[in-house]
């Protein structure tokens, strides 16, 4: 059976977890949490993991500790946790809003709100999730920096960029990092089907494309198996990520 | 000791339009609504509320009665987006303090220890420092020289939480699985309102003693002023293990026009409201 986008999307969230050893690994949203399950099950065994609210749970659903918002917020403080969140707007150098869309003082959308934005981004390293890749989420600017970015953490001073680290960008189209000498965004991997071409136009800001871009990879035969029999056997992962 | 049991009605009594208060619990879990509910029966308002923000400040803020709100996000949890409340911000209804989760955290910690502020990295390099030009840093005397966010106390005029249980002394006890940070926003202001599930006579006594372990006693007299029973009071939000989230009320509550909400649920007492949700109930079971 053919892979599918979503099922790419999976593996390449589950990769953002890989030799992360033993933290608390925080998943926002469906692709990230089965990604997360999926690193846990195979090559990130130590890997912690919540209920979503204050539980930390096994994989089989049996609470081995207690997290409740006050200890977590130490989790992350002490940097034992990725995070992967969502992100409205995201741009070239990873600053990322969900708090409001247009002028802050009288947004034209009000969304969500900072939330841990700010904390997660100076604390621990933090990923992001983007299930639709447009020019209206990888914009030139974003509306709110509630994420903190390369350019901005480095102009705040050693105190912001001391643990400051944003690892990966997963969306539908591909896998972004920002592995460049001024930490612009980079392509990193196409997943199979998706072109530079298509990328590109979906993207608001000049990307970074290497000479050769590789595929995401593709997932082993376990991995496959796990996704649709143990993991997602009803499928919602194609809620969120068509094909 | 004194008899601290009163109720909801005493309770917002003793609150006064333009004063800062705190509301408890986070998003649409344990928020004490029957306090809030009996707070819109009022005409208290021009209120600087400081809340990890829920239907409590949609409530608040539909009905007019926030001047500034002081926050980290509004959301109904299920619901990420809490509908009156966009619609508030969207009209510039009222002043915004957006700092992040744990600066808030901090901020509460800072009051409760009366400490003028408290460090924080979270915060630098955000947006958080241009929408607040108020916010200051303050750099480490010691070797390493970090600079950090001053968060200033949240100190507070009253603090409204809501418990599974409480005795008529103020002593309170959580249940679920997460104490929130009522316990702090408790010990951050000058009177705090606490209502319960159920009011029990000795809470360190009898089942209670069988019910839950020492650690569950969140909330201590001293820093409690009044207790009010109101059984279901954080209904629409959840309050585990009393019972949860009331999703399809809480959909109703997200999507039917604030106005028209409000009069069918928030005319009359508590008691009209937990019959007018009955009286919803059955019409929607036939």
């Amino acid at each position: 059976m053919t892979v599918t986008r979503a099922e790419y999307c999976v593996i390449a969230c589950a990769e953002a977890w890989r030799d992360n050893g033993e933290v608390l690994a925080s998943p926002m949203g469906l692709i990230p949490a089965l990604g997360a399950r999926l690193a846990k099950r195979t090559f990130s065994p130590d890997l912690l993991l919540t209920d979503g609210e204050a539980m930390l749970v096994g994989l089989d659903g049996t609470v081995e500790g207690w997290l409740p918002y006050r200890q977590h917020l130490t989790m992350v403080t002490g940097g034992r946790r990725h995070v992967m969140m969502g992100a409205s707007q995201i741009d070239r150098f990873g600053n990322q809003n969900i708090s409001c869309i247009g002028d802050w003082a009288r947004p034209k959308r009000q969304l969500l709100g900072v939330r841990g934005g700010p904390v997660n981004t100076l604390n621990n390293p933090t990923s992001y999730w983007v299930p639709k890749h447009s020019a209206r989420v990888f914009v030139e600017k974003v509306d709110m920096v509630c994420g903190v970015g390369y350019d901005r953490a480095a102009a705040a001073g050693p105190g912001a960029t001391r643990f400051h680290r944003i690892p990966r960008v997963v969306s539908d189209l591909g896998v972004f990092d920002f592995a460049t000498p001024d930490h612009a965004m980079r392509l990193a991997s196409l997943h199979p089907g998706v072109t530079v071409e298509q990328v590109r136009e979906a993207t608001g800001f000049a990307l970074h494309v290497p000479h050769e871009v590789p595929y995401t990879r593709e997932p082993t035969s376990e991995e496959l198996e796990l996704i649709r029999s143990v993991i997602d056997p009803q499928g919602a992962r194609r809620r969120e990520v068509d094909g | 000791m004194s008899d601290k049991t009163m109720s909801a009605e005493e309770a917002v009594g003793r609150l006064e339009s333009g004063m800062t208060l705190g509301i408890g619990g986070w998003g649409s879990r344990r928020k004490p609504m029957a306090l809030v509910r009996a707070l819109l029966r009022t005409g208290i308002t021009d209120l600087t509320v400081v809340s990890y923000g829920g239907p409590d400040v949609g409530l608040l803020a539909a009905a007019g009665r926030i001047r500034k709100l002081v926050t980290a996000f509004v959301t109904l949890d299920s619901i990420p987006l809490e509908p009156h409340y966009r619609a508030a911000r969207e009209r510039g209804a009222f002043e915004l303090t957006e700092v992040d989760e744990a600066m808030f955290m901090w901020g509460l910690h800072a009051a409760a220890n009366r400490l003028p502020f408290l460090p924080v990295r979270a915060g630098l390099g955000s947006d958080v420092m241009r929408v607040n030009p108020a916010l200051r840093t303050v750099t480490s005397p010691y070797e390493d020289a970090e600079t950090f966010v001053a968060m200033p106390a949240l100190r507070l005029d009253a603090a409204l939480v809501h418990m599974n249980r409480a005795d008529r002394l103020g002593n309170g006890q959580y249940l679920g699985p997460d104490p929130y940070f009522d316990d702090l926003l408790c010990e951050a202001a000058d009177a705090a309102y606490v209502s319960c599930e159920r009011l029990v006579d000795n809470i360190g006594t009898a089942e209670l003693a069988k019910e839950a372990a020492p650690q569950t006693l969140l909330l201590k007299r001293s820093s409690v002023t009044g207790v009010i029973e109101t059984p279901n009071g954080a209904h629409f939000t959840s309050c585990a293990p009393d019972y949860g989230r009331d999703e399809a009320f809480q959909k109703l509550y997200a999507t039917t026009p604030y106005g028209e909400f409000a009069e069918r649920f928030l005319g009359g007492d508590e008691q009209d409201y937990q019959h007018a949700v009955q009286d919803w109930r059955k019409e929607r079971g036939r």
